[in-house]
């Protein structure tokens, strides 16, 4: 016996579906992670409780949520210009890397300085590494209509590489013990925090600026327009006479640049100096972060909340349940999974004969 | 119904919890990648079996895995310490400061951190005397090759992997003056990809022993394939290269961990800084593979082994230069501990440089 199955394009495709499609992800994520539960003899509603609410449940928690979504929710707000656009950017782990090496690069060649200045032009110019790193793969897609899927992840490694030079070779800290490790920075280069003994940093009031800014982006400017449309329809956006080559350089750059400054935070705030493992695959996790908030600037900062909470029920699920760091990542990728179903069955009707 | 299933289920972990021991003693780990099976965490989780057995119940154990070595860290070992455990190991060395982080916050908790050198009154520091297997292989990769070149694969410019490398260099050269050692610095601990390369390269220059010090079975897997000899780091490999896999040098975490375990329920515990090697068991070599190695060779390596037990041999005994041809150990001393801890530079005879 042979199933054929069919596709094809709803008409009636609800606006209201695609919103409500990553609460329905979130409660088939959780109806189905209570039968895994289930299988490993746990208490679903327990275990839920140990994995989602346990790891919130005091201020070094809430804190800490904070200080794991805020690279998330930057980069992902980034992110969300290209994707608008049907620009698929993967490489914001590179361009992150590269935020960290030139706005830490700042930090350490200027490692005595007490300047006010010194935090602001590490700052900017980790937004500038993570830009130029994007540039890359703009100008081969605009030159050469190169795949900006494989060039931006490509660059990714080649970036984790400079980082592997610098920190191996001329950064590395004289009094390390000959370890692939930068000396610290100095004071005035690191993040401040917003509450003395928690580490949560000043990076959150710049992820909700930059959300409030994309929003009015998207809504209110003839660039957010055309982005709208171009996503749309390419050939719509050339009739009106857009120039597509534009929006591809403004959206890697702006993606580039929201990249970078979350390297910077992260290696300035939490971190303090430079080496190899700076981001724990942030650039690749905002990716799922991105579409799960709709690409809305508003559902983004939600969504990374939803994402680091992951992260950090799967260390109290080890924690007080004993079960490995893999059910986070099963989680994740169950969100994701069940994200991308309804959205495909709200968009499509599926036969089968 | 599933509901009422559910709530009785609810009900069973949380009576489960409270009925633990109040005077329990709560131990907690944090691996840097999964326990597996081999490798530098495999055997850290073999010590915390070990700890667990040998305890029993004034004891329970936690760890949390993949915990990687940047901000996370912070927030894992705190989670440990804020959620009662009164003793932590942090089984990696860049997890130093994050450990000294948490460490100044919870004064009342003890920390174990493996191969590190910064110390707390709650923090101790411990590490194992591999180096004392690396002369036993040298003698042995001396006395085996006949190409005269031993491939050696690396991870980081660190004075544990230096301070290797011239211990094995020390021994081999010893038996076997025309002995080479070719050198690939990988800058990772674990990556079967990059070691399977690094181990194809050396091959192809000629070295037919292989060495490592890093974390996977990919070198030794790799000298299979091309038919030479390979000896395994961590755990014992023999299980993945039979045909290539003449020893491995083994941690064996257990005594000290069941010792350090004891002492927080004896309320003895404090902060020391501890260097072991054969002679308390936490060197130990993998059973000598008799397929690959002539019997009078693994009877010279058993006799090495006792003699560096009970101190008539020592991995780096004077005469020793280094590679500017100065003399750093004069002729009837040995190196001692601080030269040790801080060995940077490469003894003479080995080419090349030691990155910097």
């Amino acid at each position: 016996m042979v199933f054929l199955i069919k596709v094809q394009l709803r008409e009636d495709y609800s606006n209201l579906i695609f919103y409500l499609s990553p609460l329905v992800a979130v409660a088939l994520t959780l109806f189905f992670g209570s039968f895994i539960f289930l299988i490993l003899d746990l208490s679903p509603i327990e275990s839920f409780k140990i994995f989602f609410i346990s790891p919130i449940s005091n201020s070094y928690g809430i804190s800490e949520l904070f200080v794991k979504a805020t690279p998330l929710a930057i980069i992902a707000l980034g992110l969300s210009y290209c994707f608008k656009n049907n620009i698929y950017n993967i490489g914001a782990e590179g361009q992150l890397t590269m935020g960290a090496i030139f706005g830490g690069g700042i930090g350490l060649l200027f490692n005595d300085s007490t300047s006010v200045f010194l935090l602001p032009s590490m700052i900017l110019f980790g937004a500038l590494g993570g830009a130029f790193w994007a540039t890359i793969p703009a100008i081969l897609k605009t030159k050469f209509n190169t795949n900006e899927i494989l060039t931006s992840l490509m660059l990714t490694y080649v970036a984790l590489f400079i980082l592997d030079y610098f920190v191996v070779g001329p950064w590395k800290d004289p009094a390390g013990y000959g370890l692939p490790k930068s000396m610290p920075f100095p004071d005035a280069g690191r993040l401040p925090v917003l509450i003395d003994g928690l580490r949560v940093h000043i990076g959150v009031y710049f992820a909700l600026i930059i959300s409030l800014i994309t929003y009015i982006i998207y809504n209110r400017t003839l660039f957010g327009f055309k982005l709208k449309v171009t996503g749309l329809s390419s050939k719509a956006s050339q009739y009106a006479g857009f120039k597509y080559k534009n929006l591809i350089f403004y959206t890697f750059i702006i993606s580039g640049a929201c990249a970078g400054l979350a390297g910077l935070f992260e290696v300035s705030g939490p971190i303090g100096l430079l080496y190899r493992d700076i981001s724990p695959n942030y650039g690749f996790t905002a990716i799922i972060v991105a579409f799960l908030g709709r690409l809305n600037p508003f559902g983004i900062i939600l969504s990374s909340l939803l994402i680091a909470l992951t992260y950090l029920g799967a260390e109290d699920a080890q924690l007080f349940l004993k079960i490995p760091s893999a059910v986070g990542f099963v989680f994740q990728g169950l969100v994701l999974f069940f994200l991308l179903g309804t959205d495909f069955l709200n968009k499509y009707k599926v036969f089968i004969k | 119904m599933l509901r009422k299933i559910l709530t009785i289920l609810s009900f069973l972990a949380v009576f489960s919890v409270s009925a633990a021991h109040a005077d329990q003693k709560k131990i907690g780990f944090i691996y840097i990648g999964p326990p597996g099976d081999h490798g530098w965490t495999y055997m850290h989780d073999q010590g915390r079996i070990y700890m667990e057995n040998a305890l029993g119940d004034s004891i329970s154990t936690t760890y949390i895995e993949n915990v990687p070595e940047n901000a996370d860290a912070v927030r894992a070992i705190r989670k440990l310490a804020a959620s009662g455990h009164d003793l932590i190991f942090t089984t990696s060395f860049n997890y130093m400061d994050q450990t000294l982080e948490v460490a100044k916050e919870f004064p009342d908790v003890k920390f174990e951190h493996a191969t590190g050198f910064k110390r707390m009154d709650n923090v101790s520091t411990y590490s194992a005397r591999f180096y004392e297997g690396r002369t036993i292989i040298g003698h042995i990769a001396g006395k085996m090759t006949k190409t005269n070149t031993i491939g050696y694969i690396v991870s980081f410019p660190i004075p544990e992997v230096i301070r290797g490398i011239n211990a094995f260099y020390l021994a081999a050269s010893k038996v076997n003056p025309d002995v080479k050692i070719k050198i690939i610095w990988n800058y990772s601990w674990y990556d079967p990809g990059k070691e399977a390369d690094a181990a194809n390269t050396l091959i192809n220059q000629g070295a037919d022993i292989i060495v490592q010090h890093t974390d996977s079975y990919a070198p030794c897997q790799a000298a299979e394939k091309a038919g030479v000899l390979a000896f395994g780091q961590a755990s014992n490999q023999e299980a993945f290269c039979p045909n290539s896999h003449m020893t491995s040098i083994e941690d064996i975490w257990g005594p000290y961990y069941a010792a350090k375990a004891q002492a927080v329920v004896d309320g003895t515990w404090s902060s020391e800084d501890t260097w072991q090697g054969f002679k308390d068991g936490m060197v130990e070599m993998s059973p000598y593979n008799t397929k690959l190695l002539p019997l009078d060779l693994i009877l010279e390596a058993k006799n090495m082994e006792t003699a560096i037990e009970n101190g008539t041999l020592h991995s780096f005994e004077g005469p020793i230069y280094n590679q500017a041809g100065e003399l750093v150990v004069k002729e009837g001393e040995v190196a001692d501990d601080g030269m040790l801890a801080s060995m940077m530079f490469y003894v003479q005879g080995i080419d090349g440089e030691v990155p910097q």
